[in-house]
């Protein structure tokens, strides 16, 4: 009993005093967090409850952060095939008995609820890189039809529930860490005329819902139905247009704190965000996300060996497609889908899985290789 | 070439990582940059735009209807007030399925048709979260009710408001007229910024002859709401001006003396101040309750008023055409004067019968065989129509029609109410413009006692009563008196319309003919003998009997009882006193009177004996405070 008090005590200590962290990016994070929680404070009416709990969130991700970045990448890759595993596995036994409204996302698991499809925001590029690590690279056909089911069962999965939104990011992963390992140019090409090929056909398929076409037609004209599909985009603009250079100032904005703007503690943050601090603090907030992008970049580049490189990388772009879909969403060039502003929306396990996903980089610095490659 | 890279290359494979990454990041800048592109397009070149209409998400503008002006009589008894009172009200864009409220409505609080017809017109027009009113006058019991539904019904509320209500009923409905819903197209006449927020205006009477006075200027609040409409707080308020108080020259003592005298039975006496032409008193018998119309009267109600066969919607003081009869007779005996046509000496043989040289036809006394030789005072007195048949005849039609419309005889008196008729004067050129006939002889003999085309409103009688009374000086009939701007604010007199100069040339003239106007009241053989005993102060007065019908036969029939001739008969009466310097000029007209002295003329006596009781009016109204 003892013993292992003290083991524990010993390795908490060893976290606080010796942190294996890159301080740029943890700092970046860090001022990225207030940022959030300033926003969020606004943005929930200065609700305490809110508030507490995401900052509760932000710890809890903290301490995964300082956990998984003392796991040595080489543990994670030889995990890697089970981590996917059991949160396709997840995914799974959601599509059965999850719970959510209109849409099954959500697993009960008594103590907390999670959302599965989360788990695979980390363990899908895990998934990819740990294969296209063992492969001769750049990757050839067989291999793209290989990564190309890793990334299609899972996402469609997630796309099923529906959660678009998440599948978009999923499968963004998967793809990045595609792109990172050199994939040929013209192969990227032929992928992608394929796509632009399939997208009428898969518009017209039964796997897009409905209300996910109306979202994409009412991008083009939300004033068509200004009080119902439309609504969130006008009220969004509204919003982010008033705000103007310098905004209206924190807990000034009127298109949140009245509540036209709706889901303004989630989804439709920014819209807050740039409504109260103007086109300045979009710009410097912007700026902080290319930052850490970058820096997750340059930590990726400086790996020690392929599966980190591109795990590392591939989440550093994904966080990017996180900023530009909800920036994209908020300002009305692109479809209403359920993307969060990493670390300033409101929600529970994007935090704590983004915050992982630092982890896992935080990792990768620490275990970089020692010696430059060029040298 | 084939070449199989089946063994990895670390090397190459970090470099190709290294160039891959930067590619991604320029693209991811690129793309980021395109983003913050968006951004200056809304915030920066749209930047107007969003800021306007984010605010027109949150702020509200309600109206602030103004409060109604109040009307008083002349001593400040309260003639029309507001008192609170319950509408129902909806938001339209609040309601998901408006046809299924309203039936669902309907069961909890009565919707008469009226009330939805009106309802999908303003619909029709509202603008954006403007709330419209669907009932007004809600009584306790269907607030109640309404309010145990309310979860029911949103976007319908119960909204308190300020109802127009006249404590006098029906005592004053011919002078104050009534307030009701503004129709549409009234809608389209009005300034939409003065009449924002207000649902009522004047309809007819004081009411509309001075809506201007009595409205006010609505203000506004502007209110900040939520996504629920929910008003938050108030950024900014302009408080409404209230409408101007407005004190009638009206007497409630001398009006209400004079609507019970006529006891129901339908008629009309105007009292008039011949020194200033304020109007003491204006009475239609029947009246009706203008609360009726407040609040929309319903369809049984109108019907009942419209079909009722005395016509208690007709305001007969203003609009009732009566031949004037004998109360004529003083106008003309003082036009043979001034004109030079008689001396008050002249005498005149009535025997009963008068006849034009050649005719066949005889033009009659009241009396069978006359009364014999009498001069101008004995024939006003006495009401003699030889007389004044020959002295129409010796003016002749034109001198007469233009003698008689320097009283105001033919035209409105201008009296501060809409809608009044001008009554006739008839002359050859009225005759042949409107019928397209020569005159005749006989009708100049006609019109000299007041029989014929000649029709006149009770008040132009008045008028030209007062006229008389005040020696040839025409005051344009005034009510309103003065105007306050508030409760305890000071009454700011309106000026009286300017007087016309007397055309009197001779004022011994005038006092031959008010002589024989007091030989009526106070002579042996005066047509209202009898009706000054008891008063103070003397009276001139005049009857006037006129015919309903015109004679089918020249006989006379003595059997008739005054049953059967008040049928046949209007009675008329008009009075002036003190005969010597008077202060008060009255004219009553009973539809169905037997005979102007004993029908009409009592009324008037009624009328002066509350006048008399106050003893004195005062030219400017009292400083008596209203109560309240």
């Amino acid at each position: 009993m003892n013993v292992t008090l003290a083991r524990l005590r010993h390795a908490l200590l060893r976290l606080i005093v010796r942190p294996r962290l890159d301080l740029p990016l943890a700092a970046a994070l860090l001022l990225l967090a207030g940022v959030g929680l300033l926003t969020l404070t606004s943005a929930a009416d200065l609700d305490v409850r809110v508030i507490v709990a995401q900052a509760t969130r932000f710890v809890l991700g903290a301490l995964l952060l300082l956990a998984v970045s003392r796991v040595p990448p080489v543990r994670l890759r030889s995990l890697t095939p089970w981590l996917y595993a059991i949160s396709t596995l997840l995914l799974l036994v959601v599509a059965v008995l999850g719970e959510g409204r209109g849409a099954h996302r959500w697993l009960n698991l008594g103590v907390l609820r999670f959302q599965p499809s989360e788990l695979l925001k980390l363990t899908m590029p895990m998934m990819v890189a740990w294969y296209l690590a063992q492969r001769p690279l750049p990757p050839r056909w067989r291999d793209m039809a290989v990564v190309g089911l890793l990334i299609a069962v899972p996402a469609v999965l997630i796309a099923k529930q529906p959660d678009l939104g998440t599948a978009l990011l999923v499968a963004a992963a998967g793809v990045f860490a595609l792109f990172l390992s050199g994939l040929a140019w013209w192969r990227i090409g032929v992928l992608f005329g394929s796509l632009v090929l399939a997208l009428p056909i898969a518009w017209h398929s039964r796997f897009i819902h409905q209300y996910q076409r109306d979202r994409v037609l009412t991008l083009l004209h939300p004033e068509s139905d200004p009080l119902g599909t439309g609504w969130h985009i006008i009220q969004s603009e509204i919003a982010v247009g008033s705000g103007g250079w310098f905004g209206k100032g924190w807990h000034q904005g009127t298109q949140s704190r009245l509540e036209f703007l709706p889901e303004h503690t989630t989804d439709f943050i920014f819209a807050v965000f740039a409504e109260e601090f103007g086109l300045i603090g979009v710009i410097l907030l912007v700026a902080l996300y290319a930052f850490i992008i970058g820096r997750c970049l340059w930590i990726a580049v400086n790996a020690r060996d392929t599966y980190s490189r591109l795990l590392g990388g591939a989440l550093a772009m994904s966080f990017f497609v996180y900023v530009m879909v909800n920036g994209g969403m908020i300002t009305g060039i692109l479809p209403v889908v359920g993307v969060p502003l990493p670390l300033v929306s409101y929600g529970g396990t994007s935090a704590v899985s983004l915050l992982t996903g630092f982890g896992v980089l935080m990792s990768i610095h620490a275990h970089r290789k020692l010696v430059d490659s060029r040298v | 070439m084939l070449r199989r890279p089946a063994l990895k290359d670390p090397r190459r494979e970090h470099a190709s990582f290294r160039a891959r990454a930067w590619i991604g990041y320029a693209l991811i800048l690129l793309a980021l940059a395109g983003l913050l592109a968006r951004f200056v397009w809304l915030q920066v070149v749209q930047h107007q735009e969003f800021v306007t209409r984010a605010n027109a998400n949150r702020i509200r503008l309600v109206y602030l209807p103004p409060p109604r002006g109040l009307i008083y009589d002349r001593n400040g008894v309260l003639l029309a007030d507001n008192v609170p009172a319950y509408r129902l009200e909806v938001v339209p864009e609040r309601v998901p399925h408006m046809q299924a409220m309203l039936q669902q409505l309907a069961q909890v609080v009565p919707l008469s048709a009226e009330d939805l017809r009106r309802f999908r017109d303003e619909l029709a027009q509202h603008r954006p979260f403007q709330s419209v009113p669907l009932r007004l006058k809600l009584s306790e019991d269907e607030i109640a009710r309404f309010a145990i539904n309310q979860w029911r019904f949103p976007g319908v509320a119960v909204v308190p408001y300020l109802m127009r209500n006249y404590p006098q009923g029906k005592l004053f409905a011919h002078v104050l007229g009534y307030v009701g819903r503004i129709d549409e197209s009234e809608q389209t006449r009005l300034d939409p910024e003065l009449y924002a927020g207000t649902l009522q205006i004047g309809k007819s009477g004081i009411e509309r002859q001075y809506e201007g006075l009595l409205h006010g200027k609505p203000g506004y609040e502007l209110v900040e709401v939520n996504v629920d409409q929910r008003p938050l707080r108030v950024l900014e308020r302009v408080p409404p001006t209230p409408g101007r108080n407005l004190y009638l020259s009206i007497d409630a003592r001398l009006q209400k003396a004079g609507e019970a005298a006529f006891a129901g039975r339908p008629g009309a006496a105007v009292a008039i101040d011949p020194r200033n032409g304020q109007v003491l008193a204006l009475v239609s018998v029947p009246s009706y309750d203008p609360n009726l119309f407040v609040s929309g009267i319903s369809d049984a109600d109108y019907r009942a008023l419209l079909d009722d066969p005395d016509k208690p919607l007709l305001n007969r003081a203003l609009r009732g055409l009566y031949p004037p009869g004998s109360t004529v007779k003083p106008y003309l005996a003082l036009g043979g004067l001034e004109l030079g046509l008689r001396t008050p000496q002249d005498t005149v043989d009535s025997t009963g019968e008068f006849y034009l040289p050649g005719q066949k036809r005889g033009y009659r006394d009241d009396q069978r065989g006359g009364v014999g030789r009498v001069a101008m005072v004995q024939a006003i007195e006495q009401s003699v129509n030889t007389y004044f048949y020959k002295l129409a005849l010796d003016m002749g039609i034109d001198r007469l029609a233009a003698w008689m419309s320097q009283f105001g005889f033919g035209r409105p008196s201008g009296i501060d109410l809409p809608a009044e008729a001008s009554g006739v004067l008839p002359s050859p050129a009225w005759k042949r413009a409107t019928f397209h006939q020569p005159w005749y002889l006989g009708e100049t003999v006609i019109a000299g006692i007041g029989q014929g085309y000649w029709v006149v409103t009770p008040l132009q009688l008045a008028h030209a009563l007062a006229t008389l009374a005040d020696h040839g000086v025409a005051h344009a009939p005034r009510l309103l008196l003065a105007e306050q701007s508030g409760m305890g604010a000071p009454r700011v007199p309106v000026a009286p319309a300017p007087a016309t100069p007397s055309f009197a040339t001779s004022v011994p003239d005038w006092d031959t003919v008010v002589q024989g106007m007091v030989g009526v009241v106070n002579g042996d053989k005066g047509t209202a003998r009898g009706l000054g005993v008891g008063f103070p102060y003397p009276i001139a007065g005049k009857t006037g009997t006129a015919e309903r019908y015109s004679r089918t036969t020249s006989a006379y029939d003595t059997h008739l009882t005054n049953a059967q001739l008040a049928e046949r008969h209007r009675a008329l009466f008009e009075c002036f006193t003190p005969a010597d310097d008077p202060r008060i000029a009255v004219v009553v007209v009973l539809e169905h009177g037997a005979w102007g002295g004993s029908a009409a003329a009592p009324i008037a006596r009624r009328i002066l004996d509350a006048w008399a009781r106050e003893r004195d009016l005062p030219d400017t109204p009292l400083t008596k405070a209203p109560p309240g």
